[in-house]
């Protein structure tokens, strides 16, 4: 294997007299080469039929929302008049109702860009890619671990915002529940064993989720005048 | 059928027809093959997919419906365009024609809202998708570092296109959002003058947020989504878990759902 290949290495510009001869094929980082004994198929018609399915059934729906649904307009922008509650669109009223905990610099700056920063690391840590088995070995320390890890995560949540901040705290706990059932009930079925070969990464993943959607539909459908909560068929979503 | 195909055969055969499509019918699988490397926007598919790979539930189209929702987002945004002027009082009275006077108006700007909304859900789903699959693995890695800036590119497009209608839930949904950039320490308040041309939400910053709605970030989104296309062709096509067992040596059991349910079965 560490048998010493002797290369000369020459450059030169003109490639009509010195043309490549040397190809290297790096292992990993290149698609697989193998050939791999897998039903295949022409892509023209059979993924282009189905993209064409996917396609034109996408813009019949959004063509059928559009002719019965019309889009918001609300009177003329008044600077001196300001709506109670003030609302931006959907997909920041997490953040905005986290702005009811937490002071503008840590719901407004600093969690959404420790959100943005975690998606972004998310490919470059081992955990990630190797996405073991969480409770395959150690199962009593990780159970530890976890739950250690939960409490210290509620008490942040729960005692350092200006109201307990349950979207995020009743997820964590769900989840945390769910993946220590593997843990607790060890070879119970299908569904446990379903859960207890998912990772440590799945479950962080699933509470980040789980709790980004509770915060977007608490902020759209049920906060109302003051932020105070309200319900959606009371007075309305945004 | 006969007939069909000798017309089909007749609009296929002559000089025109193949000095724009270099091929005849896609009968044959070389035809078919050259139809996908022959053709510019379809070469960024293989001429052979792996079954598995083009099956709905595995990616449930997310990410090619996303770009779908874009296409109809430019070509519905270009209409719209023709009928806004991006001042005060202007943009809100062109909402007002576009509801009562301009033919098909409100059903171009129903369409671009909702095609808007899609697509941010659309993104946001895909990330979600790939990310339960495990698809950022190497070499995929910086792929996913692209679709996180897409995300927020998506994000930025549908927040810019929010205050251009120019009503009070456009004005508010903005003030309450670049309200926030005040926290941002030492420089929030240069980056919210920055951003809106001003203190506060006015006609400068109408201004801003279409340029940026209209060329900035569509060109910026059109760019990284040819290079996120681009390598995911280059590393492979869609990530599929290799079956060859790279994964069951590492000793995960996550994610290949074929294996899993071909040791349970």
């Amino acid at each position: 294997m560490s048998q010493t290949l002797k290369f000369k290495l020459e450059t030169d510009e003109n490639a009509r007299q010195s043309p490549v001869r040397l190809v290297v094929v790096q292992g990993e980082q290149r698609p697989a080469v193998e050939v791999e004994d897998e039903p295949q198929v022409m892509t023209m018609p059979h993924l282009l039929v189905r993209e064409g399915i996917a396609l034109i059934t996408f813009s019949l729906l959004l063509v059928l929302l559009a002719i019965f649904v019309d889009a918001p307009l609300e009177e003329m922008a008044n600077p001196q008049k300001t709506p109670n509650p003030a609302k931006a669109p959907w997909y920041f009223l997490g953040l905005q109702e986290l702005l009811h905990y937490y002071p503008p610099l840590i719901s407004g700056v600093l969690l959404p860009g420790l959100v943005v920063l975690a998606l972004v690391v998310i490919p470059y840590f081992n955990i990630n890619l190797e996405r073991k088995a969480l409770w395959e070995e150690n199962r009593a320390r990780k159970l530890a671990y976890v739950w250690v890890s939960v409490a210290v995560l509620s008490a942040i949540f729960l005692f350092t915002g200006a109201h307990p901040v349950w979207p995020l705290v009743i997820p964590l706990w769900a989840v945390a529940m769910v993946m220590s059932l593997p843990a607790v009930f060890p070879q119970q079925g299908r569904f446990i064993l379903w859960l207890g070969n998912r990772s440590l990464a799945f479950w962080i993943f699933l509470w980040f989720l789980i709790a980004s959607v509770a915060l977007t539909v608490i902020g759209v459908a049920f906060r109302g005048p003051g932020w105070e909560y309200t319900l959606p068929w009371r007075d309305g979503i945004y | 059928m006969a007939t069909s195909r000798s017309i089909l055969e007749a609009i296929t055969r002559n000089r025109v027809y193949r000095s724009i499509v270099r091929r005849g019918l896609a009968d044959t699988n070389r035809n078919r093959s050259l139809a996908i490397f022959g053709n510019f926007f379809l070469h960024i598919h293989p001429v052979k997919v792996n079954l598995r790979a083009i099956a709905f539930t595995r990616t449930f189209y997310l990410g090619g419906l996303s770009a779908a929702a874009f296409f109809i987002l430019v070509v519905t945004g270009i209409f719209l365009m023709f009928y806004y002027h991006p001042s005060v009082p202007r943009a809100f009275e062109d909402m007002k024609d576009l509801e009562f006077v301009v033919y098909m108006g409100l059903f171009l700007r129903n369409l671009h809202r909702w095609a808007a909304h899609a697509m941010v859900a659309l993104v946001l789903l895909h990330m979600v998708r790939v990310f339960f699959a495990g698809a950022y693995r190497p070499p995929r890695e910086f792929n996913w570092v692209i679709g996180v800036v897409l995300l927020l590119v998506t994000i930025l497009l549908s927040y810019t296109g929010y205050l251009l209608p120019w009503d009070q839930l456009a004005y508010w949904g903005v003030t309450v959002g670049t309200n926030m950039a005040d926290a941002v320490p030492f420089v929030g308040e240069q980056i919210k003058f920055l951003l809106l041309g001003g203190n506060s939400v006015n006609e400068n910053a109408l201004l801003r947020f279409y340029v940026l709605h209209c060329v900035v970030l569509p060109a910026l989104l059109v760019l990284l989504a040819s290079v996120h296309i681009w390598r995911v062709r280059k590393d492979g096509g869609i990530y599929l878990g290799s079956p060859g067992g790279e994964e069951k040596t590492s000793g995960s059991k996550e994610d290949d759902i074929s294996t899993e349910s071909k040791a349970a079965d």
